[in-house]
């Protein structure tokens, strides 16, 4: 029996601290916003203990469904973009020398190590109506007025695919990386031209890192919040905004909670819909 | 030979990668519907001068000609030339008849029409049954059958197959060399092969192109580039030899009796004159050894070892100046015990020469005064 416990105190200390970590910060809040969600506010941003389901059935009022359609919007919108913007780039970065590659992977990731909301704030600077943009085009003498850029749709779409376009690039890379040369010289021998070798050997073989990278894109863009209030002035409201506000100013947190337990469950489905392309993947 | 039936002809082709030639000034004239084979070990510019012929590579100079038109500039799209490559490269995304198709879906060959002919190709290349398998589902030797189909099926005039059978294993390797050699029998069409396997080579050609460092050192049939080789190169890489170095001693008609550092022993051979240094080869099949000594012959050396290798036996006998010579006999013959002294001989007619040492002479000269060249050139642009 000592012997026992004794064999089991070595693995116990390797894996402890993680367990311990994420029961406090993981499962212990996750189970948390679970409780508070089906529990009743009480006005004063607090819960009352009395088991409610009125949070889940407010969310079916057409007010929320906007909310959730507006967000989709955005989310689509901002992955087709990315799409669109990422793949060029990607089999660009993918196709150049082995000189340049590594300094153009770093260009991408180098975003990374500047906080995402501090780079928004650029933006703000930048499109503001007294920010450097309008400034040179007041000075170029090509408009008068300074332009509203900052507070539209427009420049949310804009902070979104910029924040997320590295993650829709990544997974495309490295599809197009993997490529074996030797595929695309078989296409040529078999008397494709350069749009057929495309569309026919490389685009097909390269949708596991379009998956990839659109779920990647797809699922942060349906969460993020500060984008919305920085570029948007929360003009237009999103799911991340709405959660944010159900705790910080709202003051109904049982609303708030299960705003959130929808969107995780979106995400998880998402992340498994991510899980069969990864198979896909290796298949290919 | 007859140009008009050259169906594929390289003029002096070189390739220079970086500065380095991999292919030196390579001439080489295929006959329509012959299987020729690029042999040489890796890095001897075999595959490179066949993707100079595919269309995947530019030659730096000189002009590759198929079916009589300069193809230099053509696209492989352009070229009336498939090929099959090393590791397949079969389109994983697509099952067996859509691999297969593939060429005709996008020369815009009519649907019906393709779909006779692929189904007469999975025929040929026995693969009925398999039609609707992904690439990923099959085995080595069944995806190198659909790579061969894939490229046969639009009636290239030229086959290029670069190793296609370097990933099986032996006894498949084996079955698709003699298989490919029907297949190509059959069809006509003229095989190009690159492979650094001598034994395939000599099985499957109808000549072999024995490539060395960039250079092809010799063009022929089987029997003449392993009988005949006229290098030190060939003789050593194609089929196992023994390569001794020796001076003529005398000339007695066309029987020259030459000296070696281990001892006297006598060849066949015309044209050679007294104290010439040559290289000569022997086959180990053609070396004897005896416990009594032989007319013309006073090579002795000691036997070292017996190597069962089931058809025959393998021995190497040490000979006084230190050098191993390889020994090749029937099981069924008697052998000399291990560790007992033996007379070497082989009869006049089974050695080769391969090189005369003036010749050796003469090619390091010539690429010491190319270094040299490069060299000069490479200052001249620095001052430039």
């Amino acid at each position: 029996m000592k012997a026992k416990i004794k064999n089991s105190l070595p693995p116990l200390a390797m894996i402890g601290p993680s367990v311990v970590w994420l029961v406090l910060f993981l499962v212990l809040p996750l189970l948390l916003v679970v409780g508070i969600s089906v529990l009743k506010r009480n006005g004063y941003g607090g819960v009352e203990f009395i088991p409610s389901i009125e949070a889940y059935k407010s969310l079916l009022s057409t007010d929320y469904l906007k909310v959730f359609g507006s967000s989709f919007l955005l989310s689509i919108e901002t992955t087709v973009i990315c799409l669109v913007v990422g793949y060029p780039f990607a089999y660009i970065i993918a196709n150049s020398s082995e000189k340049i590659k590594p300094f153009l992977v770093l260009l991408l990731m180098l975003p990374f190590w500047i906080n995402s909301m501090i780079r928004i704030y650029g933006w703000n600077t930048l499109l503001r109506s007294s920010g450097i943009v309008n400034h040179l085009l007041i000075s170029l003498g090509v408009i008068k007025i300074p332009i509203e850029m900052l507070y539209t749709d427009g420049a949310v779409l804009l902070g979104m695919v910029y924040d997320l376009l590295p993650f829709t690039v990544l997974p495309i890379y490295t599809s197009i990386e993997k490529l074996d040369p030797s595929l695309i010289e078989a296409a040529k021998d078999l008397y494709c031209n350069k749009r057929h070798v495309f569309t026919r050997v490389i685009l097909p073989l390269t949708m596991p890192g379009v998956f990839a990278g659109s779920i990647q894109t797809f699922i942060p863009s349906l969460g993020l919040f500060y984008i919305a209030d920085m570029m948007g002035g929360a003009k237009t409201m999103y799911i991340g905004n709405l959660i944010k506000n159900q705790f910080m100013s709202a003051r109904n947190w049982p609303l708030g909670a299960s705003l959130s337990i929808i969107l995780i469950v979106i995400t998880l489905l998402l992340m498994r819909l991510y899980g069969k392309v990864g198979s896909l993947d290796d298949m290919v | 030979m007859n140009s008009e039936n050259v169906i594929v002809r390289l003029n002096e082709v070189e390739k220079e990668f970086d500065g380095v030639k991999v292919v030196k000034k390579l001439s080489l004239d295929i006959k329509e519907g012959e299987f020729l084979t690029l042999l040489g070990p890796s890095g001897c510019g075999k595959t490179t001068t066949l993707r100079m012929i595919a269309g995947f590579s530019e030659a730096t100079s000189g002009e590759i000609m198929l079916e009589g038109v300069d193809v230099s500039g053509l696209k492989p799209n352009e070229r009336n030339v498939n090929t099959v490559f090393q590791n397949y490269a079969l389109f994983p995304h697509m099952n067996v008849e859509d691999n297969i198709a593939f060429g005709l879906v996008e020369k815009k060959v009519p649907k019906a029409e393709i779909k006779e002919r692929v189904s007469e190709m999975i025929k040929l290349v026995q693969l009925e049954g398999l039609e609707k398998r992904k690439p990923a589902q099959m085995s080595g030797g069944q995806k190198q059958r659909v790579a061969i189909a894939r490229a046969l099926i639009n009636k290239p005039r030229v086959l290029l197959l670069d190793e296609p059978l370097g990933a099986l294993d032996l006894k498949l390797r084996k079955q698709m060399q003699l298989e490919l050699k029907h297949l190509q029998q059959k069809l006509g069409i003229t095989f190009v092969y690159v492979t650094h396997d001598q034994e395939e080579a000599l099985t499957m050609s109808d000549r072999i192109a024995v490539m060395h460092e960039g250079v092809m050192e010799q063009i022929g049939t089987p029997d003449e580039v392993y009988n005949h080789p006229k290098t030190k190169f060939v003789a050593s890489f194609v089929g196992e030899s023994n390569i001794l170095e020796s001076y003529v001693r005398s000339v007695d008609g066309d029987l020259l009796h030459i000296d070696l550092e281990a001892g006297k022993a006598a060849l066949h051979a015309k044209g050679f004159g007294v104290e010439e240094m040559i290289y000569i080869c022997v086959r180990p099949e053609n070396v004897k050894l005896s416990e009594t000594p032989v007319e013309h012959f006073s090579i002795r050396g000691k036997v070292i070892e017996h190597i069962f290798a089931g058809s025959v036996v393998k021995t190497e006998v040490e000979l006084l100046t230190g050098q191993i010579l390889k020994v090749a006999s029937h099981p069924n013959d008697d052998h000399v015990e291990v560790g007992k002294r033996v007379y070497v001989h082989w009869r006049p007619k089974d050695a080769i020469i391969v090189h005369t040492v003036e010749e050796q002479i003469y090619n390091v000269i010539e690429q010491t005064t190319e270094k040299l060249y490069k060299e000069m050139e490479g200052v001249d642009e620095g001052e430039d």
